[in-house]
């Protein structure tokens, strides 16, 4: 698994398709969630890109699209249960699947050891 | 005004319950506790919350010892009927400016021989300055040595009463002091999340152990800012300086109920405060626009200074959300906001721009949950 300073996590499910969610610190830092906002299957997202609505009960924060990609598969499963984003963040609350264009994208993120030195 | 931030006698508990302390109005407040702020805001429904509120002024007027000569002179400040306002009752009010804005909003209470006031954090220097100023044959003493605590939901009054029996006989907007193992307690009961409950005033060295005494019950959790803004929206409860302020007046607010006929026109205490042509002339022939309650469809939240628009189409703004959240009760997203007067009535469908999306929304009633005071 891969950490982006963005606090999302990200797992290669193999040919390439890319499993995204948010880190426990991220889950805890927003409080509440109470509503989720996905992207269409099919689009095809930029690095950076602007990709998911997150509201809490506190404010609205977004993922960034962590890699180029095509998104192929949405988790509408927190559309009508957001607050599985706060009990199981790296499993159950995945957020969506991109099928990569570039796999070496994947070396720019953090391991596992790093990502928990980063958030201290 | 200080660059640092001050203390509430409580700010040790806090810290000691694992709050995250956050700077409101110049002090280190408690914005949640471990419950977080949903499980936070249904406790306080289902159970009771207990709540620090004690950076908000607490100011006693007092002209000798005549509680009628303080009222009288309070009138000139505030549109309220104080003079008949009876000893051990309280009653909701503002200040207005000339312009009939509101300067800020407030408690006032008959404690028999002087009128107990209760104002925001943040306008507390000002309100006290505007008091002097206005009330010069009163002595405006600020209660410096003294927290304020809020006990609220439906365990509020089992659990006070455990401590002070005469808590029980009071009703909603009854003051009363009570003697009590922590010194003496100034206890309203009234509150600011639509429960039944009680707002207390207690000395700042007994503050710290009263509290742990109502945290010891079951039934009472430790509760911060954040719940207690989602509380007081889906009650429906004005937030000085977002729902309502200088530039709102209190008939805009939908707030002229505060208004007693004593104090409109052709009653015998007739206006006599700032802005009261303006306020008047609106209570009589309704303001342009109103302050409503917002029900956006789905389930993403309009939150404040979210643009309302007639339709989803081309046009100008007609208004702005004022306060936005996700009502943990209601289990919905709920606003309010100001409308011209034409789109105010409920179930009208306006639109909100939420990240360059025009989404539905419809004119609701407030409060979104039914209050559940003990009239």
């Amino acid at each position: 698994m891969k950490f982006t300073e963005e606090h999302e996590w990200l797992r290669n499910d193999g040919d390439d398709v890319i499993v995204v969610g948010i880190t426990e610190h991220a889950s805890e830092q927003l409080g509440d969630v109470v509503f989720v906002e996905l992207p269409e299957i099919g689009t095809q997202v930029t690095k950076g890109d602007e990709i998911v609505v997150i509201e809490s009960v506190k404010a609205a924060s977004d993922i960034l699209a962590p890699i180029d990609g095509e998104i192929v598969e949405v988790n509408e499963a927190l559309i009508d249960d957001p607050a599985k984003v706060n009990s199981d963040p790296l499993g159950d609350a995945w957020f969506f699947k991109i099928k990569s264009a570039d796999p070496s994208q994947m070396d720019d993120y953090m391991d596992e050891d790093a990502y928990q030195s980063f958030i201290g | 005004m200080s660059d640092t931030l001050r203390k509430t006698p409580l700010y040790d508990l806090h810290v000691e319950l694992g709050a995250k302390m956050v700077p409101f109005a110049g002090y280190q407040m408690p914005v949640q506790f471990p419950l977080g702020v949903m499980k936070e805001h249904l406790h306080t429904r289902g159970a009771a919350g207990l709540f620090d509120v004690s950076h908000m002024g607490q100011v006693i007027v007092r002209a000798g010892k005549s509680y009628d000569v303080a009222a009288l002179a309070m009138e000139k400040l505030v549109p309220v009927d104080l003079a008949g306002l009876p000893e051990g009752r309280q009653r909701y009010g503002f200040f207005t400016n000339d312009q009939g804005g509101i300067l800020d909003d407030l408690m006032l209470a008959n404690r028999g021989d002087h009128l107990f006031v209760v104002v925001n954090a943040a306008c507390k220097q000002a309100d006290i300055a505007h008091m002097q100023t206005g009330l010069s044959d009163c002595t405006i003493e600020e209660i410096s040595n003294r927290a304020l605590l809020a006990l609220q939901g439906p365990q509020a009054e089992a659990v006070l009463a455990d401590m002070v029996p005469g808590a029980r006989d009071m009703r909603f907007m009854d003051v009363a002091t009570f003697a009590s193992p922590y010194g003496e307690l100034w206890v309203s009961r009234s509150g600011y999340t639509g429960e039944d409950g009680f707002e207390i005033s207690v000395e700042a060295a007994q503050a710290d152990a009263f509290a742990r005494a109502l945290l010891a019950h079951d039934a009472v959790e430790p509760i911060g800012l954040g719940a207690r803004d989602s509380l007081r929206l889906e009650a429906g409860l004005c937030l000085y300086g977002h729902d309502i302020d200088q530039t709102t007046t209190p008939i805009e607010a939908a707030l002229g109920w505060a208004i007693q006929k004593v104090r409109r026109r052709g009653g015998t205490r007739e206006g006599g405060f700032p802005g009261a042509a303006v306020i008047l002339d609106q209570l009589e022939n309704g303001a342009e626009r109103q302050r409503v309650g917002l029900r956006p469809e789905g389930r993403a939240p309009m939150r404040e200074g979210t643009t309302l628009f007639k339709t989803d189409g081309a046009g100008d703004p007609v208004g702005r959300v004022t306060s936005g959240a996700f009502g943990p009760t209601i289990g919905a997203p709920m606003s309010m906001g100001y409308v011209p007067a034409a789109l105010a009535d409920p179930g009208t469908r306006i639109h909100g721009d939420v990240r360059g999306k025009r989404m539905p929304v419809t004119v609701a009633n407030l409060p979104f949950t039914a209050a559940n005071f003990k009239r």
